[in-house]
């Protein structure tokens, strides 16, 4: 009888054993080589292409596996997924990267489920169950499935098919949580009793509902830390199935994603000065209210004409530009490197000053300055260097920013952005502020930024309004 | 292989995980995610070993979605992570400005 790749069954042939288990090291070392290769933008393209490459390794090796009888089925899913993952990459725009990833993490999560749920059936039809088994597969699909609802879920809300704003009701915390017992209470007893197939799929449909409850109530905001969090639990199914299917290559892939979703979800965590349990259970932008304290005594803020601005950036020594996701969404990054390309002609710097949680996902401004054709050496990504050069620039410009240069973050204990790291923009000697129009961002807190005095206001759409900065910039050119 | 044997590997590739990891660029960031996103597709391996493995009609049917769902994972996720590194551009001055960008576009 065909059983899985479960060791400690006598193997037919050792030579194609010793192979598989070569492709699989092999791809093993491609793939941490690959990540190391991350470390540096100019060595990263190869070392992820090498990566790639082991994967291909271990698929071979798999298909050598001589527990595999039919290969029309195999071949048929490879062909389809392949079909279907090729558009996809190609065509996704930079700004829908964190609805791509969320969407590509669900699959992963698909497979590993369901290759839980073969297994479980198989193991105990043959009643080769172990306790030890039962834990890995309780594992794998509680993450697995866990994983494809929230994925979706994420999916949905930065695609705005569902509210970006958290939902949330009374009571919610305390129905998670119990829900979460339940799920480990049934857990407990699969390992317990691994043939009570009842707790087994019972896992399973319960990890699919906290999935989503667990994922409703996350603002959009909070969506980087999100991301990261699946990240790392689409490891730790990946990494479950390697402890219930017995495959090292499995346990070493999914360690490294598990490890990498987790300090990227502690480092935006950091970014955004909350605590895991702050983001899961908080519902943050739930409550807009607190922050709408003495709206009265706030002043009216400065505006400026594109006119006088481009003037002003003309003649600029140096610039730094704060982009924010508004940016993204207004597709604004294209004319945004015209009007750099015209500052650095008239002899002025210009650098990007890039928040760690600017945008939807960890690093998700970088890639969409990057496509733009703006060089990496032009972008700073730490917050603190930023400020440095923030400090001694003439002109800071942020666009489609807002809590990442709210100045409450430092000096506002009651304001619910208070510690969190932010860009300092007005320590330079004028502040542009392209917005859409009044009001709050995001988190629906007020900005006294607007309202100081080395401040100027320039409402409109991103794109508009850089194309207009553009346009003066080259008139005054021709005038001279 | 036993399970301790398994945990073993697990932890150790979890550290070379958090050390390898722990020092990508902020720049980078978002490749990283796409890039582990892919790798973890390696459960293709065992959808393969389900789809293939003649275990009856329904299980060979839940491995056939998920060699599908997993392979679409695997491919959109490097091709992906290749598209993006393909646009991060050294600081060479003078390069020009880049339309070529995209990679393996058709």
């Amino acid at each position: 009888m065909p059983l899985f790749l479960q060791e400690g069954i006598a193997s037919v042939n050792p030579i194609r054993d010793a192979i598989i288990q070569a492709s699989y090291l092999a791809a093993s070392v491609m793939f941490v080589l690959g990540l190391k290769s991350l470390t540096r933008p100019d060595s990263a393209r190869r070392g992820m292409q090498q990566a790639a490459l082991g994967m291909l390794l271990a698929v071979i090796g798999t298909l050598l596996n001589q527990n595999i009888l039919t290969y029309q089925w195999i071949i048929g899913g490879l062909v389809i997924g392949a079909l279907a993952g090729y558009p996809m990459a190609m065509k996704v725009p930079m700004t829908s990267m964190p609805q791509f990833i969320a969407f590509s993490h669900a699959f992963g999560a698909i497979a590993a489920t369901l290759v839980g749920v073969v297994e479980y059936r198989e193991l105990t039809r043959e009643g080769l169950l172990t306790n030890g088994l039962a834990g890995a597969l309780g594992f794998e699909v509680l993450f697995g499935a866990l994983t494809v609802t929230g994925s979706f879920m994420a999916f949905g809300k930065l695609q705005e098919l569902i509210t970006g704003r958290p939902i949330t009701f009374k009571g919610q915390n305390a129905v998670n949580i119990m829900l979460m017992a339940v799920a480990f209470g049934c857990f407990g007893y699969l390992v317990y009793n691994p043939m009570a197939a009842w707790a087994f799929y019972s896992v399973v449909g319960l990890a699919l509902f906290l999935g989503i409850s667990m994922v409703l109530p996350i603002g959009g905001g909070d969506m980087p830390v999100v991301i990261s969090l699946l990240n790392s639990y689409a490891g730790l199914a990946a990494a479950a199935t390697g402890f219930a299917i017995g495959n090292n290559v499995l346990i070493i892939a999914g360690a490294l994603e598990g490890a990498g979703g987790f300090i990227l979800s502690v480092m935006m965590s950091k970014a955004m000065n909350r605590s895991f349990a702050n983001v899961i259970f908080g519902a943050f932008g739930a409550a807009p209210s607190s922050g709408a304290k003495a709206a009265g005594e706030v002043k009216e803020p400065k505006t400026i004409s594109s006119e006088d601005a481009a003037t002003q950036l003309a003649y600029a020594g140096s610039v730094v530009i704060i982009p924010g996701y508004g940016m993204a969404v207004a597709q604004a990054q294209h004319v945004c490197r015209e009007l750099h390309e015209l500052i650095e002609g008239q002899g002025g710097a210009v650098k990007y000053a890039i928040h760690p949680v600017a945008g939807r996902m960890p690093g998700h401004l970088n890639v969409i300055m990057a496509e733009a054709g703006i060089d990496y050496g032009a972008l700073l990504t730490d917050v603190d260097d930023a400020n440095r050069v923030l400090g001694s620039a003439d002109i800071a410009i942020v666009i489609g920013g807002n809590d990442i240069v709210n100045p409450d973050a430092e000096g506002d204990t009651s304001s619910p952005l208070y510690g969190m790291p932010i860009f300092r923009p007005w320590t330079a000697k004028v502040t542009y502020v392209i917005k859409r129009g009044k009001g709050t961002g995001f988190s629906g807190v007020e900005n006294p930024l607007f309202a100081l005095d080395t401040t100027r206001m320039i409402y409109g759409d991103a794109k508009g309004v850089l194309g207009n900065l553009v346009k003066e910039v080259k008139a005054l050119n021709e005038g001279h | 292989m036993t399970l301790i044997m398994q945990l073993y590997v697990f932890i150790l590739a979890g550290f070379v995980g958090f050390l390898v990891i722990g020092k990508v660029p902020p720049l980078l960031h978002t490749p990283l995610m796409s890039a582990t996103n892919a790798i973890s597709g390696i459960s293709l391996v065992g959808a393969i070993v389900a789809a293939g493995g003649q275990y009856g009609k329904i299980s060979t049917i839940l491995g056939f979605i998920a060699v599908i769902a997993a392979a679409t994972n695997v491919v959109a996720g490097f091709l992906i992570t290749d598209r993006m590194l393909g646009m991060f551009k050294q600081p060479a001055k003078g390069a020009g400005h880049g339309a070529d960008t995209k990679g393996g576009a058709k």
